[in-house]
């Protein structure tokens, strides 16, 4: 933590206080306190402080609760768990003073150089890291049926859930990523491809495989009408109307009920087949044709493949668009508008085509994720989809796609183990339900992690273009803004 | 006629409580150029510590006289919400500032995911119902149609809420104007950096910022929930990105713009649900935000934004 925020504070140009917040919360190994106490002293005041912040804030929200009762609301006082929680908080503080922020030495610096030297060797290690990966992804499924029996089909829907975000976290990069568009509103272009699919099949009969093209396109076609009006917008103005866009395509999904069926949603959505051959039980089914005992898990596998062919395909299209003009143009673009614009690119084209992709790629993903669940409701398509989708990204690293890999496995897999630690309600209570934190969960990771490492876990990026030599861009140069 | 003076009432209710929590929009945005993404939740966090309080002086001390009852509400309200407000800046904007642009955007959104979902585990996912605690009100007109008589009435709710919001309007613009805060406030809005050389305390100059923002959120909050009479924890998104639409549409960084822009979207929604169709209000609100970030960018009382090389 230490190594980090100290280099963050060398290369960042901060104002002149803050220079001096940086000193008193003592990030730098430092001496005595600015008020002369010694160490153990200001740490115990810093914990007792932190311990009253949280006493005044829990109060209302952990120390009381109001509930719904005969005749009106009643409240209740939960004084065991307002305690608890300061003492936790008070502890907690005084062990990090102690240890990691006004430590000498503190114990974070080999962790966190170790961490950032992991991170920034993934593409040092790179091609043989990513084979590998490659690799694995192409045998899970037979890994996890050799491996876990009797559970396969759970882990065989978990690694399409991660592939699904992945593919989803890699289409969103190119918006945000690589073009600099910060895109607040890309479950829109996920809910019109998984639409499109959902209403051609109930009203034309289509397929997925012939759906799937069509509902790539008109999720382009959606990206490019709604990126037509925000292209004159910059930055944060430019996140919050597509998010408002985002909102107004899932409110229409949601009040047109005659055409989509409103919060009913659609079900009865086709599976796919494997060149007219259906995952069924039948004669004329997929294990039939081949002589195979017919098995459930078949379609899982099957479904899983086609989510990693689909993903593969958005990675290496982006990887060998980057190597493209566009790609130049898009990185240009996010790099510096207005350079961009006097030396002749066409930023409405560039940012357009940007927009467009990545919906394309979002539209491809929803069409999957229809067919996978075979029932869609507006309720899929919220805000709090797209700011995972989001954080995926961000937290990966803006730009770099082995970070989108990184973040979904650790963000994904993460919550849905919360799903394991059931034993935890032997210690807090058989309320207590831990699949209830994960939101919690991930927007504090959300926070941490901006704070602790703004450019991403993987903040390291390969350039495209080189001059001569190939020369990695370490951290601490795309923390300064160079390279992505 | 009658119709549209008691819509006209309504929407100028609602568009007060939108001005108020715009005004810790706009705030934040002058002086950091942020969009502080959680501000709606810290409004949700203002109506759920309103609640809590209402609900131990009323049932629990047993106290009956209602003035004395709101006036404590309110003022125990804000300052809790502040101390919230307060926490979020330090803990999350804070060892940002000098990052990256989209940096306390991102933060700001997982801030915004953490307030909701505390609120949802600790205080529960169900809506919270308060019966209404201030009957009766003034009838305005009287008219009537061939369906019947229509009789628009202001209720004293109505009055309290909008009576509040033009003395909390007046005097936060006299503490911007007067007071050596305000000062401090402009001098930072205008060169940060400037203003730390020549004595301003900057970092407490935007802490006090937004302990003010929260605190006009707290006070959005107990009037939410005095008019609705419900509310969850996920009221904020919706109040707060219409708050900034507010914000945005009045001109973000100014003050009496973002009241204007409060009233204004306040009244679009109540005419919208009123003359045309309920389900598509919040659609109207979002298609403003739209239509006045593309073509008016500064707002309709904004400085326009000069783009400098």
């Amino acid at each position: 933590m230490a190594s980090s925020t100290t280099r963050v504070k060398t290369s960042d140009e901060k104002p002149a206080g803050d220079q001096a917040e940086q000193a008193s919360r003592g990030h730098a190994p430092r001496p005595a306190g600015p008020d002369g106490g010694s160490r153990f002293q200001n740490s115990l005041r810093d914990a007792a402080m932190a311990a009253f912040l949280v006493a005044v804030l829990g109060f209302f929200f952990i120390g009381l609760r109001t509930d719904i009762a005969p005749g009106g609301l009643d409240i209740k006082a939960r004084w065991t768990a307002w305690i608890v929680s300061i003492l936790v908080v008070f502890g907690g503080r005084l062990a990090l003073n102690l240890f990691v922020f006004k430590a000498e030495r503190p114990v974070t610096v080999g962790l966190g150089a170790q961490i950032s030297a992991v991170g920034d060797a993934l593409p040092g290690l790179g091609k043989w890291l990513v084979r590998a990966l490659l690799a694995f992804a192409l045998v899970l499924p037979f890994f996890f049926m050799t491996a876990f029996p009797g559970k396969e089909r759970q882990y065989i829907d978990l690694a399409i859930l991660i592939m699904t975000y992945i593919m989803l976290g890699w289409g969103l990069n190119i918006v945000v990523g690589l073009a600099g568009l910060l895109d607040l509103g890309y479950v829109a272009f996920y809910a019109v491809g998984a639409y499109s699919f959902a209403l051609l099949a109930q009203y034309f009969d289509f397929g997925f495989w012939m759906a799937l093209p069509l509902a790539g396109l008109l999720a382009a076609f959606w990206g490019i009408i709604l990126g037509f009006p925000v292209l004159r917008l910059r930055g944060d103005y430019l996140a919050i109307v597509t998010l408002a866009f985002g909102e107004i395509i899932r409110i229409v999904l949601l009040n047109w009920y005659q055409f989509t069926n409103g919060p009913d949603g659609i079900s009865g959505i086709p599976k796919p087949t494997l060149f007219g051959l259906e995952f069924s039980r039948g004669d004329d089914g997929f294990a039939a044709f081949f002589g195979l005992d017919y098995s459930p898990i078949h379609r899982f596998i099957y479904l899983y493949y086609i989510i990693l062919v689909l993903a593969l395909i958005t990675n290496v299209v982006t990887i060998r668009l980057r190597k493209l003009p566009i790609g130049r143009a898009w990185e240009a673009l996010r790099e510096d508008e207005i350079a961009c614009r006097s030396l002749g690119i066409n930023t409405r084209n560039t940012k357009l085509t940007a927009f467009a992709i990545g919906a394309m790629f979002g539209g491809f993903a929803g069409s999957f994720f229809a067919t996978r669940q075979g029932f869609i409701s507006p309720e899929s398509f919220t805000f709090i989809e797209s700011a995972m989708i989001l954080a995926i990204v961000v937290l990966g690293g803006l730009g770099s796609q082995i970070g989108v890999v990184v973040a979904s496995v650790a963000m994904i897999g993460g919550i849905e183990m919360l799903r394991n630690l059931g034993f935890l309600s032997q210690i807090f209570g058989s309320g207590f339900d831990p699949v209830q934190y994960r939101m919690l969960i991930f927007g504090l990771a959300m926070v941490l992690i901006m704070v602790w490492k703004p450019r991403g876990l993987v903040s390291t990026r390969e350039p495209t273009a080189v001059l001569k030599e190939k020369k990695l861009i370490d951290a601490e140069a795309v923390a300064q803004g160079e390279g992505h | 006629m009658e119709y549209f003076v008691q819509q006209l009432i309504n929407g100028l209710t609602l568009g007060s409580i939108y001005g108020l929590i715009a005004i810790g929009y706009t705030m934040v945005y002058g002086i950091i150029g942020m969009i502080n993404f959680a501000h709606g939740d810290i409004f949700m966090i203002g109506a759920f510590i309103s609640l809590a309080v209402f609900l131990l002086l009323t049932s629990v001390l047993g106290f009956a006289f209602l003035p004395v009852v709101l006036l404590i509400v309110l003022i125990v309200a804000m300052l809790f919400t502040s101390a919230w407000g307060w926490t979020v800046e330090r803990l999350a904007y804070r060892p940002l500032r000098g990052s990256f642009r989209l940096a306390p955007l991102i933060t700001a959104i997982g801030m915004s995911i953490v307030l909701q979902n505390f609120v949802q585990i600790t205080q529960g996912a169900r809506v919270k119902p308060l019966p209404p605690q201030i009957r009766g009100g003034v009838t305005v007109m009287q008219g009537s149609t061939e369906a019947g008589t229509i009789v628009v009435q202001l209720s004293y709710m109505q009055m309290i809420i909008i009576v509040t919001t033009l003395v909390l309007m007046a005097a936060f613009t006299l503490l911007i104007a007067r007071t050596s805060l305000g000062r401090a406030q402009r001098a930072c809005e205008q060169d940060r950096k400037m203003a730390a050389l020549l004595g301003v305390n900057v970092d407490r100059t935007i802490s006090l910022t937004f302990v003010m923002g929260a605190a006009l959120a707290a006070v959005a909050g107990l009037m939410f929930l005095l008019l609705y009479g419900v509310i969850d924890f996920y009221i904020g998104f919706l109040a707060g990105v219409k708050a900034f639409t507010a914000a945005v549409l009045g001109g973000i960084g100014s003050l009496p713009g973002a009241m204007l822009g409060g009233l204004l979207i306040g009244l679009i929604e109540v005419f919208w649900s009123g003359y045309f169709t309920v389900e598509y209000k919040d659609v109207a609100a979002f298609s403003i935000l739209a239509i006045v970030l593309i073509f008016l960018p500064s707002g309709l009382l904004g400085k326009p934004e000069v783009e400098k090389v």
